[in-house]
């Protein structure tokens, strides 16, 4: 789930208003976009790119596709993912948010059946910089992001940003920005993207963006006391109130379930250093 | 979206899978015409919320009489934030034994799982606690019929996959069946019913949404849900304009943190960050607020688009409040002039300065 120069990517969606604007910044960046899908526009070129009917076409003529990238509305969303991960891709990105439950748990047993990783949905993208990001990140924003040592994982796209900015400001740079989503049910867990990151050559330590639902941090808690690299967290939502929806589908904490405390205290039992604001995030790396 | 229990019965009922006689009643008058006609009954609340039992939404009644009194009582009541406005009478059974049985949707292992247990009639939860031996749990690929066979007896498996097929049809996350019980003469009879359906899945669920229970809202949570913004009211004095679900509950931590209290959850994040101009509105719409904090980080929300939407509001809203801007991102250059010349304001660098600032100022 770390995004390179070299990987082959497709969007899904390209020709749209939203997928034009994201995949010109995904060029401009050097991200290696081979195609991207629209079947009301197969055989045209859109951003300097040919468009194919599907995935899979496009995965037969460009010679092969590692990942793709999925600018599509909800109720389409399934067979958009039923269509790439047919066509063999590795990784599939899926940005879209407020996708039917049922609809993401066959999107996700699919995955699982032909060996696709699955980040999202809704997510913000991968972002490797200096090399090439897939998604919605301001990549090509220096102030925001520039190559480093730093693993960042964040469910939310627009903190992920404040602290990518913070991180910045105070001198460090990022390996590999790994946005796994604000939805419920993530094709990659923090667990997963902690291993990618403890693997991970370029990454000296990790930054862990969590927020209040789920019970996806205390989940990792397990392989976080065993990661050799530093993790300082940040975990939204301790002012929330219970039983509300906090915006993402994911963000909500029933009874004690998701609850800010019980993430801290897991991730501080782990030996995570869990800070009070973003801005408190350099100085305890 | 939740759904009363006479609703989730009228689905049960054409799925096949039995409910008592019973009938829908308004007034007392209706109650008690129903229990001459149904003989010993239950007259029960319908709200959506668990807890009818205990707060005393739900009495035996044996004649038109009694049930009339217990209508008259139930009615009017306010069960957990809801008031009692409907009743279902249902004539009651000859019970053998209580059972639970569910299908819901097991996030952690992102599929269905059905649920069942030979301990039925109380919570889940108190099942859990109290029998956990009764517990089957049954994980479902969703690619696949669910395998019951083997697992639970004939009759059950039988219903549960009738439910099965039903939590499919409906995008449902929780079906719930408890007590479902065994009758003294045979058979089943799902005698509770509690629905819970996926607000995602609405716009293919059109027939169902029209029935099911109006989630609780405040005028202005209300108004918000109308222009598709996602707005809770919270307690304090510091209004909250962010976008994103993250950075929006960041700035409530940060406000927190400074001392302060928000004042709301407002966020105009994804396709919403058009929205901006009525999001102000909205957060300005409650008198309590004594500051506002606008914290833009830009990722797909372009913070020039954003920046533009608040500036306009602005010009013709003309709040006396104070408000501090952090502005990052994606379009960062282009907000932070338009602020600069429209507003004559100078967003902070960081945002932790500028909720400080909204904090004091709402002091």
């Amino acid at each position: 789930m770390i995004v390179r120069a070299a990987d082959r990517v497709v969007v899904q969606g390209m020709t749209g208003r939203q997928g034009s604007f994201w995949t010109e910044k995904m060029l401009a960046y050097g991200t290696r976009i081979v195609g991207g899908v629209n079947p009301k526009r197969a055989g045209d070129t859109h951003c300097g790119v040919p468009v194919f009917a599907t995935v899979r076409a496009a995965a037969r003529e460009t010679g092969g596709i590692d990942a793709s990238v999925m600018f599509i509305p909800p109720s389409a969303a399934l067979s958009a993912a039923e269509d790439a991960i047919a066509a063999g891709v590795r990784l599939l990105v899926v940005l879209t948010e407020h996708i039917p439950a049922h609809d993401v748990m066959r999107m996700h047993a699919l995955a699982a059946a032909a060996g696709c990783r699955i980040v999202g949905p809704n997510t913000a993208g991968l972002v490797t910089p200096g090399e090439a990001f897939v998604g919605i990140m301001p990549a090509f924003n220096p102030r925001v992001f520039r190559p480093g040592n730093i693993g960042v994982i964040s469910r939310s796209g627009s903190l992920g940003t404040l602290v990518c900015l913070n991180l910045v400001d105070a001198g460090h740079g990022q390996s590999a920005f790994i946005g796994i989503g604000g939805d419920p049910m993530l094709g990659t867990t923090v667990t997963d993207a902690l291993r990618a990151l403890e693997a991970d050559e370029r990454t000296a330590a990790v930054v862990l963006v969590g927020e209040i639902g789920g019970t996806m941090e205390e989940a990792a808690a397990d392989t976080l006391a065993t990661m050799r690299k530093p993790v300082v967290s940040f975990i939204a939502g301790r002012a929330s109130p219970p039983g509300k929806k906090m915006g993402h589908a994911g963000a909500i904490v029933m009874g004690s379930r998701g609850s800010y405390a019980s993430k801290r205290r897991a991730l501080e039992s782990a030996g995570v250093r869990v800070v009070d604001t973003p801005a408190a995030i350099a100085g305890a790396l | 979206m939740d759904f009363e229990e006479a609703e989730a019965k009228e689905l049960l009922r054409r799925a096949g899978i039995p409910v008592p006689p019973g009938e829908l009643c308004r007034d007392a008058e209706a109650a008690a015409a129903a229990v001459s006609r149904l003989g010993r009954s239950a007259v029960k609340a319908q709200v959506p919320s668990g807890k009818r039992a205990r707060a005393g939404g739900i009495r035996l009644v044996d004649s038109a009489e009694q049930a009339h009194a217990a209508a008259k009582a139930i009615l009017g009541m306010e069960i957990a934030g809801h008031r009692v406005e409907r009743l279902l009478v249902e004539k009651c059974a000859d019970i053998a034994q209580e059972l639970y049985a569910a299908v819901l949707t097991d996030v952690e292992a992102r599929a269905p799982m059905v649920l069942f247990s030979s301990a039925g009639g109380m919570d889940i939860e108190e099942i859990a606690a109290q029998k956990p031996e009764s517990m089957v749990r049954i994980p479902v690929d969703i690619a696949r019929p669910p395998a019951l066979s083997g697992k639970l007896d004939e009759d059950v498996a039988h219903l549960v996959s009738r439910l099965y097929s039903l939590y499919l049809q409906t995008d449902a996350e929780l079906l719930e069946v408890n007590p479902l019980v065994r009758l003294k003469g045979g058979g089943l009879l799902a005698l509770d019913c509690k629905l819970t359906i996926d607000d995602a899945a609405l716009f293919r669920q059109s027939a169902l949404a029209g029935r099911g229970a109006h989630e609780k809202l405040t005028g202005l949570e209300r108004r918000a849900r109308e222009l598709g913004l996602k707005y809770i009211e919270l307690p304090g004095t510091v209004g909250v304009l962010a976008n994103g679900a993250g950075l929006t509950m960041t700035t409530m931590d940060v406000i927190e943190h400074c001392g302060g209290v928000p004042a709301n959850f407002l966020e105009i994040g994804g396709e919403a960050y058009t929205k901006a101009t009525d999001a102000l509105w909205l957060v300005l719409a409650n008198p309590r607020v004594k500051s506002v904090i606008v914290n833009f980080c830009g990722a797909f929300a372009r913070t020039d688009v954003m920046a533009q939407g608040v500036v306009q509001a602005w010009e013709t809203l003309r709040p006396s409040l104070p408000v501090f801007f952090s502005v990052h991102g994606t379009g960062e250059e282009e907000a932070v002039e338009l602020i600069r010349q429209r507003l004559g304001m100078q967003p902070y660098d960081r945002m932790e300065d500028a909720v400080r600032a909204a904090v004091e100022a709402a002091k």
